[in-house]
C-alpha cells in the first residue's frame, strides 16, 4: 500500500517537474490520486522541486484544501459563511455535530464521514450551503443534511 | 425537429436538483418518442426559480420553475414542451419582470447560451471585441479600456486601463495575464456564475490583455471550492485552443496568447493579488510588500496583469461596442453596470446586473422582495467578509464606489447579504474577528495576533466582563489592524467589526448614541 502510494507520487512528480510554479498543481494531483498529501511525499517532492523539505510542508500546511492523513470515505462541508449564517447554518452546525458525534476536522468512528468547516461554496443564493464530495447542496435543511448523511453512508 | 429544452449546469441549479431534471426530462422524452435537443446552459440568475427550465417555442423561450425532479412528467403531460400553461409556467423568459430591469453586459450570453459552444458564442456576438482588438496596437486597446472608465471588480476598483498601460509600458521578455478567479467572499458568486455560464467571455478577455500588453500566457488563478467551474473553463479553454481562438496563432494573425486553468487550495488570503502570484509560483500565499507593483514585477518576476474575473469578463463588450458605449452607463466616477449578487436572508436571491446608481432598498424590496424569513430586514452586508454592516437608514445610498466610502463602507466584488431582526451584531463582530484568525497568512502581527485577541474582547464583551474596557480596547485593536496590516484582510476587518458596534450599539451592551 505505502509502496503503492510513493509510485503514484513519482509518477506525478515527473508529470510535474517541468510545468512553471510545479508545487500546487503537483500537490493537487497527489491529493486528487491518493485522497491527501502523505508526508513521505515531501522528500521526493523537494529533491525534485529543488526546494527543502521544511518548504514543502510549509505549503501542504498552508493551504486548508491540503490533507496529511487519510480523511474518511466522504467529506462533508458545511458553510459558515455570513450569507449562510443568515439563514440559520449555526443551528445546522450544532446538529450535524451532535448527529455525527464529530467536531470539525474529524471522521466518524465508522470511517465514513470527515466533518469540515468551509467559508463559502459560492451558492450564496441558495443558503445554507453544504458540500458532500465536491458536489454542492443548497438551501440545506435538518430533513436534506439527514438525506445527504444517509445517502454517503449508503452509498 | 428536435425540441431545445434548457437546464441549467450551474452549480447552484446542481445544488437544487438540475442535474436530476434534466436526466427525467431525457428519460421522459424517450418514453414518449418525443425527440429533444437538451441544453445545458448557464443560470439566468433567478435562484428562487431554480431549476428554471426553458423551452425554446416559435414565440421565444418559454421558462419553468422552480422544477423539482417530480415535476417532470406532469411538465410533460401539460405539453410544456409546446409552451403550454403549466402552474410553473413563467412566460417569456424575455419578459420576466425581473430580467427586463437589468443591464446585462458583462452577463449578456448567461443562461442564454451553452457556455462550451464556440458556435453558440460566436453567435451571440462573441469573439467580436477581439476582432476588433487584432486590427488594433497594444496602446489602442488600453486607450479603449481606460475611456471605459472600467474599474477593477475584484473590490479594489482599481483603473483597469491605467494598471494595463504600466504592464504595456514595462518591457520584458515575458509578460503575464492573471485572472484572479478566487472568489472567496461570502455572498459573492458572478465570478462563478460567469465561468460556468459564460466562460468564453472570460477566455476572450484574457485574450484581449495579452494583446494589449503583450501577454502570451495567461493564468485563471480557481478556487479549489469550484469544482464545476473549473470542468466549464477547461471545456472552454480546449474548445477555444481547437478552433484558432487559443495558441500560437490566434485567427491567423500570427500573434500568439497560451491559457491555463491553475487550482488555488482554500485560503481566502490568495484573494489578494500578490498572495495570489505566490502561490502560483508555488508558495505559501504571504502577502507581499508593494512596491514592486505586480504590474512591474508580479508573476515570477515578470510584469503581470492581474484582474478579477468580472473585469476580464466585461473587456470584450468594451471592444465591441467601444469604450463610451460602456463609459454612458453609471454614475460618477462609478461608470458602466455592476453584476450585484443579492444572498442571505433575501426571499428572491439572485444575479441583478445594473447601471451604477442603484439603491440598495431597490435591490433588497423592488429586486429581493424583502426578507426570505418574511421578518423585517435588520442589517446588510455588502462587499464580503470585510465589508462594514449597514443599517436601515442606510439603504438609501446608491451604489457607487465613492458614495460608498463617504459611509466608510464599501461595495467589494458587489455581493450583498441580508440579516433579518433575529442577527446578532456582537456575534457577527466577533465572526469577522475569528474569520480572520482562520484565515490570515501570518505575515503582519496586527492582523495575525489581533484577530485572536479580537475573538477574546469580543467574547468578554458579549459576557459584559470589564465592558467599557474591552469596547475601548476593541476600537484600539482594530486602529492597529486598520493601519498596521499590508492587505486588506487584516486591514479591513475593523470595517464589519466597528461598523456593527457602530449602527447596532444595543447589541454590544451599549445605548444607542453612545457608541460613536
Amino acid at each position: 500500500m505505502v509502496e503503492e502510494i510513493l509510485v503514484s507520487i513519482e509518477k506525478h512528480i515527473q508529470a510535474h517537474i517541468n510545468v512553471p510554479g510545479a508545487l500546487m498543481p503537483l500537490l493537487h494531483a497527489i491529493q486528487d490520486d491518493v485522497g491527501y498529501v502523505p508526508e513521505s511525499s515531501y522528500s521526493p517532492i523537494a529533491k525534485a522541486l529543488n526546494l527543502s523539505v521544511a518548504e514543502i510542508h510549509g505549503v501542504v500546511t498552508f493551504y486548508h484544501h491540503f490533507r496529511t492523513h487519510a480523511p474518511g470515505k466522504h467529506i462533508l462541508q458545511i458553510c459558515r459563511a455570513e450569507s449562510c449564517q443568515a439563514m440559520g447554518s449555526e443551528a445546522l452546525e450544532i446538529y450535524v455535530k451532535k448527529t455525527l458525534g464529530v467536531d470539525y476536522h474529524q471522521t466518524t468512528s465508522d470511517g465514513a464521514i470527515t466533518l469540515e468547516p468551509i467559508y463559502c461554496l459560492g451558492n450564496c443564493a441558495c443558503s445554507p450551503a453544504a458540500s458532500i464530495d465536491d458536489q454542492v447542496c443548497g438551501r440545506v435543511d435538518i430533513d436534506r443534511v439527514n438525506e445527504i448523511i444517509a445517502e454517503a453512508r449508503a452509498a | 425537429m428536435a425540441i431545445k429544452i434548457y437546464v441549467p449546469r450551474d452549480s447552484s441549479a446542481l445544488s437544487l436538483g438540475a442535474n436530476k431534471v434534466a436526466a427525467n426530462i431525457q428519460a421522459e422524452a424517450v418514453k414518449r418518442g418525443i425527440e429533444i435537443n437538451l441544453v445545458r446552459n448557464g443560470s439566468r440568475g433567478l435562484f428562487w426559480l431554480e431549476t428554471m427550465v426553458e423551452v425554446a417555442t416559435s414565440k421565444g423561450r418559454v421558462a419553468y420553475g422552480p422544477v423539482m425532479p417530480k415535476d417532470v412528467a406532469s411538465l410533460f403531460d401539460a405539453d410544456f414542451i409546446n409552451g403550454e400553461a403549466h402552474l410553473l409556467n413563467l412566460g417569456l423568459t424575455d419578459e420576466i419582470e425581473w430580467l427586463k430591469k437589468q443591464e446585462r453586459l458583462t452577463f449578456a450570453r448567461v443562461g442564454i447560451t451553452d457556455p462550451v459552444s464556440l458556435e453558440d458564442y460566436v453567435a451571440h456576438d462573441g469573439y467580436k471585441g477581439l476582432k476588433n482588438a487584432l486590427a488594433m496596437s497594444g496602446a489602442e486597446i488600453v486607450k479603449e479600456v481606460t475611456d471605459s472608465g472600467l474599474r477593477g471588480r475584484g473590490g479594489a476598483a482599481f483603473p483597469t486601463g491605467i494598471k494595463w498601460n504600466t504592464v504595456l509600458n514595462a518591457p520584458a521578455d515575458q509578460k503575464y495575464i492573471v485572472c484572479n478567479a478566487d472568489e472567496g467572499d461570502s455572498g459573492t458568486y458572478s465570478d462563478r456564475m460567469i465561468m460556468e455560464g459564460d466562460p468564453l467571455v472570460l477566455v476572450e478577455g484574457m485574450t484581449i490583455a495579452g494583446l494589449a500588453v503583450g501577454a502570451t500566457q495567461g493564468y485563471i488563478y480557481l478556487r479549489s471550492e469550484y469544482p464545476d467551474a473549473l470542468v466549464t473553463l477547461n471545456e472552454a479553454i480546449a474548445n477555444a485552443y481547437q478552433a484558432g481562438y487559443l495558441g500560437d496563432d490566434i485567427c491567423g494573425s500570427g500573434k500568439q496568447f497560451h491559457l491555463e486553468v491553475r487550482r488555488a487550495a482554500g485560503a481566502y488570503v490568495c484573494g489578494e493579488e500578490t498572495s495570489l502570484l505566490e502561490s502560483l509560483e508555488g508558495k505559501r500565499g504571504l502577502v507581499r510588500f508593494k512596491p514592486p507593483l505586480p504590474a512591474i514585477e508580479g508573476l515570477f518576476g515578470k510584469p503581470t496583469v492581474v484582474n478579477n474575473v468580472i473585469s476580464l469578463a466585461t473587456v470584450p463588450i468594451v471592444l465591441d461596442k467601444g469604450g463610451q458605449f460602456y463609459q454612458d452607463f453609471g454614475m460618477g466616477r462609478s461608470r458602466g453596470t455592476l453584476p450585484i449578487q443579492l444572498a442571505g436572508n433575501i426571499k428572491q436571491c439572485g444575479l441583478v446586473e445594473k447601471a451604477f446608481g442603484v439603491t440598495l432598498r431597490e435591490l433588497l424590496y423592488d429586486f429581493g422582495g424583502g426578507s426570505a424569513s418574511g421578518k423585517p430586514i435588520r442589517a446588510v452586508q455588502v462587499g464580503g467578509p470585510l465589508g462594514a454592516y449597514l443599517p436601515e437608514s442606510q439603504f438609501d445610498t446608491p451604489l457607487d464606489y465613492e458614495k460608498f466610502s463617504e459611509i466608510w463602507a464599501v461595495l467589494g466584488h458587489g455581493g450583498i447579504v441580508a440579516f433579518d431582526d433575529t442577527v446578532d451584531m456582537a456575534k457577527m463582530a466577533r465572526y469577522a474577528f475569528e474569520f480572520c484568525a482562520v484565515e490570515s497568512c501570518g505575515k503582519c502581527t496586527p492582523c495575525r495576533i489581533g484577530s485572536t485577541r479580537g475573538v477574546e474582547v469580543m467574547d468578554k464583551i458579549i459576557a459584559k466582563e470589564d465592558h467599557a474596557k474591552n469596547i475601548t480596547l476593541v476600537r484600539d485593536l482594530s486602529d492597529t489592524m486598520l493601519n498596521g496590516s499590508l492587505c486588506a484582510l487584516g486591514g479591513m476587518t475593523p470595517y464589519p467589526v466597528l461598523s456593527a458596534m457602530n449602527h447596532f450599539p444595543e447589541d454590544f451592551g451599549l445605548e444607542k448614541g453612545q457608541a460613536a
